[in-house]
């Protein structure tokens, strides 16, 4: 080994600065702790403008009912992001999805065969659509957008725009475990909380994971190593198809009841929510976990200023606020490399 | 004897009758290209003569419009990147071919992932591999580590990176395009000790340069491609010395300049 050459300066590697585990943990999740900050500082300001109603748990409960059909949405998109693409068809695909879940349920049978139903409702259209946008070589900003509109119009085709209720949901097992209480805490959130672990681990220690972020860095280069880019992008969509689908059962079980809106709501929380969490626009890297952490600050907006005592036409402006303090703060904790 | 003339036969790969056109323009015009096992190759062609595409077609990035591609002397079908890579050839591209906003572990183990079961990655196996290939072409330093992002280091060292992954699995042949181009004159010379200790270990390899000197002193065989044919293909006992090949070379792109004059 005497005549190797040095590339570099020659020396151990192990006490490298960003090897120590508190600087790493915090160098490699910088963008997350950066969105937990501005959450928390959010709720604190809340906490002061009116501490009689920020105490009280059931504000929070209400919030984290709802908070996990964003979830289920935001960690996937992280996912879409990453890969250098964008979809802005999965309102739709959500609405489709519980739309077979609340069709199977009504129809007499049980919400587990429902649940399956919107999986691979879900699933097929969100593979649907990855296909069409990879294999067609559209835009993705364009062709989920059409997507959007159009499954949004079979929908009101099939239904002729009425709702679907499905009260006797409440008394099933399926009802049991995915949307009652568990010592004061929404199951739901339990739920929603264990998906996004799954992503963020998915997203980092997994092989799918790892491919999905060379794709979305340089895709040319993950070609040139052997990766199947097409596929890898088609895969993200139809998972995000998976994501919208799950949303779509929690929604429909929290509310009895199916409407032809379903998931109209969710497209720019949502969406806003992957960029507030710390995940840049150009691909190639993000955070899962930073997502999550995005969509509850989003959700909390609206709760948070009407409880604040502000009227509700303040929401938007404070959603605006939230998002550009956001992306100004991960614009000088993150830089581009080129 | 018998045996002996079919090991003869048995390139690593071989390339025949190559063509690539882009609708009526002619990159590569039939080009055949083979490599034995231990042997060190040197590609020299002037800019835009196919060098590139030739070797891109070798990587399986590029699909040849016409012509054959054998591997160990069987005909392959669906040549791609990852067959390429299955049949033991890995290429350090001309631009590097890295992702540089990851770590220099996620680089090295881009479209080979150590993954256990489900597909897990086995991230602390990564790492230490990761190391330890750094380790052998001397490609450590305290300032970076195997977690460090790509786009922090310097062009010697993201070619440290190119390299790292090419060695990653035990490769038949390496194809290096143009290795050295931007790079500090320590930053070269390092690269060139990799080569000869690549040699050195009986791996075969493709040396693509514009510096005939550099590949004069690498190769064993030289092949000459201008405006995407074989001009010239000659092994080091043949030539003689470096200044007969620049010699050849002038003399491959005088034809044109003659050509001209018989037209009038």
């Amino acid at each position: 080994m005497a005549d190797t050459a040095k590339l570099g300066v020659t020396g151990a590697s192990a006490s490298h600065p960003s090897e120590r585990p508190v600087r790493k943990f915090l160098l490699d999740n910088r963008a997350a702790l950066g969105s937990l900050a501005v959450f928390v500082v959010m709720l604190l300001i809340f906490f002061v403008a009116n501490p009689r109603v920020f105490s009280n748990w059931g504000l929070y409960a209400a919030v984290l009912t709802t908070v996990p059909v964003a979830l289920f949405m935001t960690a996937p998109l992280v996912f879409v992001v990453t890969s250098g693409e964008i979809d802005l068809s999965f309102p739709a695909v959500m609405g489709l999805a519980s739309l077979a879940f609340a069709a199977v349920v009504q129809a007499g049978f049980d919400p587990f065969l429902g649940i399956a139903a919107a999986l691979i409702v879900g699933a097929l259209l969100g593979f649907g659509v990855g296909a069409l946008v990879v294999y067609g070589g559209l835009s993705s900003l364009v062709a989920t957008l059409g997507m959007n509109f159009m499954l949004r119009g079979v929908i009101l085709i099939l239904t002729n725009s009425k709702s679907i209720a499905i009260p006797g949901v409440g008394d099933t097992l399926a009802f049991q475990i995915t949307s009652t209480e568990l010592w004061g805490i929404p199951v739901q959130i339990i739920w929603a909380i264990a998906f996004v672990i799954f992503c963020a681990l998915l997203y980092n220690r997994h092989k799918f994971g790892a491919q999905v972020h060379v794709v979305g860095d340089n895709p040319d280069s993950a070609n040139e190593m052997g990766i199947n880019v097409n596929w890898t992008r088609v895969k993200v969509f139809g998972f995000m198809g998976v994501g919208a689908a799950l949303a779509g059962v929690f929604s429909t079980m929290i509310n009895f009841t199916w409407w032809p809106t379903s998931g109209d709501g969710y497209l720019l929380p949502v969406i806003a929510s992957v960029f507030v969490g710390g995940t840049p626009p150009w691909g190639g890297i993000g955070t899962v976990i930073g997502g999550a952490v995005g969509a509850l600050t989003v959700s909390f907006i609206q709760t948070g200023v009407v409880g604040a005592g502000l009227s509700g036409f303040y929401v938007q402006f404070f959603y605006g606020l939230i998002i550009i303090l956001s992306l100004l703060g991960h614009r000088f904790n993150q830089t581009r490399y080129r | 004897m018998g045996t002996f003339d079919l090991d003869m036969a048995q390139h690593i790969i071989e390339l025949k009758n190559i063509t690539k056109s882009y609708g009526t323009v002619y990159a590569l015009g039939g080009v055949s290209l083979h490599v034995d096992p231990g042997e060190v190759v040197g590609l020299i062609g002037d800019n835009g003569a196919g060098k590139s595409t030739l070797i891109k077609i070798l990587a399986g990035v590029i699909r040849p419009t016409s012509g054959e591609i054998l591997v160990n002397g069987e005909l392959v079908n669906n040549w791609s990147p990852a067959r390429s890579r299955g049949a033991g050839i890995e290429t350090v591209f001309q631009d590097r071919a890295l992702a540089v906003q990851q770590s220099i572990v996620r680089n090295i183990f881009m479209g080979r992932e150590l993954a256990g079961p489900f597909g897990w990655l086995n991230l602390k196996q990564q790492v230490s591999e990761a190391e330890r290939l750094m380790r052998e072409i001397g490609f450590t330093s305290k300032v970076f580590s195997p977690n460090s992002i790509v786009g922090q280091l310097s062009g010697g060292e993201r070619q440290g990176v190119a390299i790292a992954r090419a060695i990653l699995k035990q490769a038949n042949l390496i194809v290096l395009d143009e290795p050295t181009t931007a790079l500090s004159l320590t930053e070269t010379a390092k690269v060139f000790h990799f080569v000869r200790q690549v040699r050195a270990s009986g791996r075969s390899i493709v040396f693509i340069g514009h510096n005939i000197h550099h590949v004069y002193d690498i190769a064993e065989r030289f092949v000459v491609i201008d405006r995407g044919r074989v001009a010239m293909e000659k092994t080091k006992s043949e030539i003689g010395s470096a200044q007969e090949l620049i010699e050849y070379m002038e003399d491959v792109a005088r034809p044109k300049a003659g050509a001209l004059e018989e037209g009038v």
